[in-house]
């Protein structure tokens, strides 16, 4: 059994009219730009990039005006587009040490080397409503970048933190195969650094609150643009063909040692698209709580500590096109419910135990 | 072509790269006659990072860029790889490769890659100077001294 429709080709065009009219908004103001949006709204710009999966301001921008704002929604565009385009391949991992940052701070070690830069932030800012946004103010003289070095690095250097050595093997890749359980650290920071950030800095809060708790600190939280290098086979060289703002957050936990191993701090690690210090805090944070097994510490039934519960959800992608397609008609498989819950009725109506049951099932 | 040759064609094709398609486009020289051997196509590139900045290998997002090949009638072969979706920018790039392998080198040396430098170091430098303008420095205070 099917359900047709009348006249829905000329209803959706409707919609879709009206559609273009709303997002364009009131004719006699100024319709808004790409890069207006880019430029001056560009944290959202940065959530759409971080989340589609896909470095491309330009295009987020656009997406964000499609999508009249709706960040999943244009979240989906992003996802959606990059399926259409061929891959040329992967870059060399980026080299965040060496990145050119626009904000890098300690919550542990206030004499980091290559000191304390607090860049565009929102601290200290005192969060009033600002009706008169001020011009901007002088801008200060250019000087050279300076390198600095990731403060765990120091405690690495002691013996303090475990390991982080480099492994070449070649990651997974959600992109190119369905996610299966149970993922590896690898797979887990693909699924987190494009995880909804509202789902993920609610797993964090959770941790903190002590659903999983994970005791960290942030080591070091750091913005900045970093070079991404590709090898091109065809050419037998390596192209550093582009510049990428990433923020990345590595947080210090606490760990006791086992049999094993010495008492040493632990890892947490997070690494986003663009600028987003709650989403990177947040991804570390989830990070370490799903490390236990591997870390041998016990499973406490929290949800950050749930791997299969973390991936599965996370992504506001599958999330959304879930839960609003039920919105969609469902004529058939209502009328067999319906149908069902007749004749149940019926037949025990006709017996006469028909709220016999009930109390108890509401108990 | 020797391991210097190779990295001096890589540090330029990066240099074009990065650059600002608009700029670039502004340097352009008069183009010698050459066809398209792969016409400007739009694709991805998988980042990678690293856990804990040093450890393991992982897949962090995609970035679009556009690749282009061109092929002079001296028969020497231009690519470009820039970041983005702009199909002109990775021409221009494959065009400036191929003519920089050539005896125009010299001359594009001063007349485009070194504006194309001048300008990715200022940008670099302007940064760098309103980042610099926010560090702070934290004291330890002793109580009772």
């Amino acid at each position: 059994m099917y359900v047709a429709v009348k006249g829905g080709e000329r209803a959706i065009d409707a919609a879709h009219d009206w559609l273009a009219r709303e997002r364009r908004g009131a004719p006699e103001l100024a319709e808004i730009g790409n890069d207006q949006i880019a430029g001056q709204l560009k944290l959202a710009t940065d959530r759409v990039m971080a989340e589609g999966s896909l470095y491309d301001r330009d295009l987020a921008a656009l997406a964000i005006r499609q999508a009249r704002g709706d960040l999943i929604e244009a979240i989906f565009l992003i996802r959606a587009y990059r399926t259409t385009l061929p891959r040329f391949g992967h870059s060399v991992p980026v080299e965040t040490a060496a990145m050119a940052c626009i904000r890098r701070i300690s919550a542990t070690f206030k004499d980091a080397p290559g000191g304390q830069i607090l860049g565009p932030t929102f601290d200290y800012t005192h969060r009033l409503i600002d009706f008169a946004l001020l011009a901007e103010g002088a801008v200060p003289p250019p000087r050279d970048p300076e390198t600095m070095p990731h403060v765990t690095g120091f405690l690495g250097r002691d013996g303090l933190i475990e390991a982080a050595d480099p492994d070449d093997t070649e990651p997974g890749d959600l992109t190119r195969t369905p996610l299966s359980l149970p993922a590896d650290r690898a797979l887990r920071l693909q699924a987190l650094a494009r995880a909804d950030e509202g789902f993920i800095l609610s797993l964090a809060y959770s941790t903190q609150r002590g659903y999983g708790r994970t005791h960290a600190f942030v080591g070091e939280l750091r913005i900045g643009l970093v070079t991404v290098e590709m090898e091109i086979p065809e050419l037998g060289l390596s192209i550093a063909l582009g510049e990428v703002e990433l923020t990345e957050c590595e947080t210090v936990n606490q760990f006791l040692g086992s049999k094993t191993e010495p008492a040493q701090f632990t890892r947490g690690y997070g690494l986003v698209l663009g600028q987003s210090e709650r989403k990177a805090i947040a991804m570390s944070l989830v990070d370490r709580a799903l490390r236990w097994k591997e870390l041998g510490e016990d499973f406490t039934g929290a949800p950050a500590q749930d791997e299969e519960f973390v991936l599965s959800h996370c992504d506001n992608i599958q999330a959304t096109g879930f839960l609003e397609h039920i919105k969609l008609p469902h004529y058939v498989d209502f009328q067999s419910e319906l149908e069902l819950i007749r004749r149940i009725r019926a037949e025990a109506l006709k017996q006469g135990t028909a709220d016999t049951t009930e109390p108890e099932d509401r108990a | 072509m020797t391991d210097e040759q190779k990295a001096e064609r890589a540090a330029w094709m990066g240099l074009l790269a990065r650059s600002q398609p608009s700029e670039l486009a502004r340097l352009m020289p008069a183009l010698p006659p050459h066809d398209t051997i792969r016409a400007p196509e739009i694709g991805t590139t998988m980042i990678r990072g690293r856990a804990g900045a040093t450890g393991a290998a992982f897949n962090l997002g995609e970035m679009t860029v556009t690749r282009c090949a061109v092929r002079l009638a001296s028969g020497v072969e231009g690519h470009g790889y820039v970041q983005g979706r702009d199909k002109d920018h990775a021409r221009n790039a494959a065009l400036i490769d191929a003519l920089m392998q050539g005896p125009e080198a010299v001359a594009l040396r001063a007349a485009v890659l070194a504006p194309l430098q001048a300008s990715a170091t200022a940008r670099a430098r302007a940064r760098a100077g309103e980042a610099a303008a926010t560090k702070v420095e934290f004291f330890t205070m002793v109580r009772g001294e």
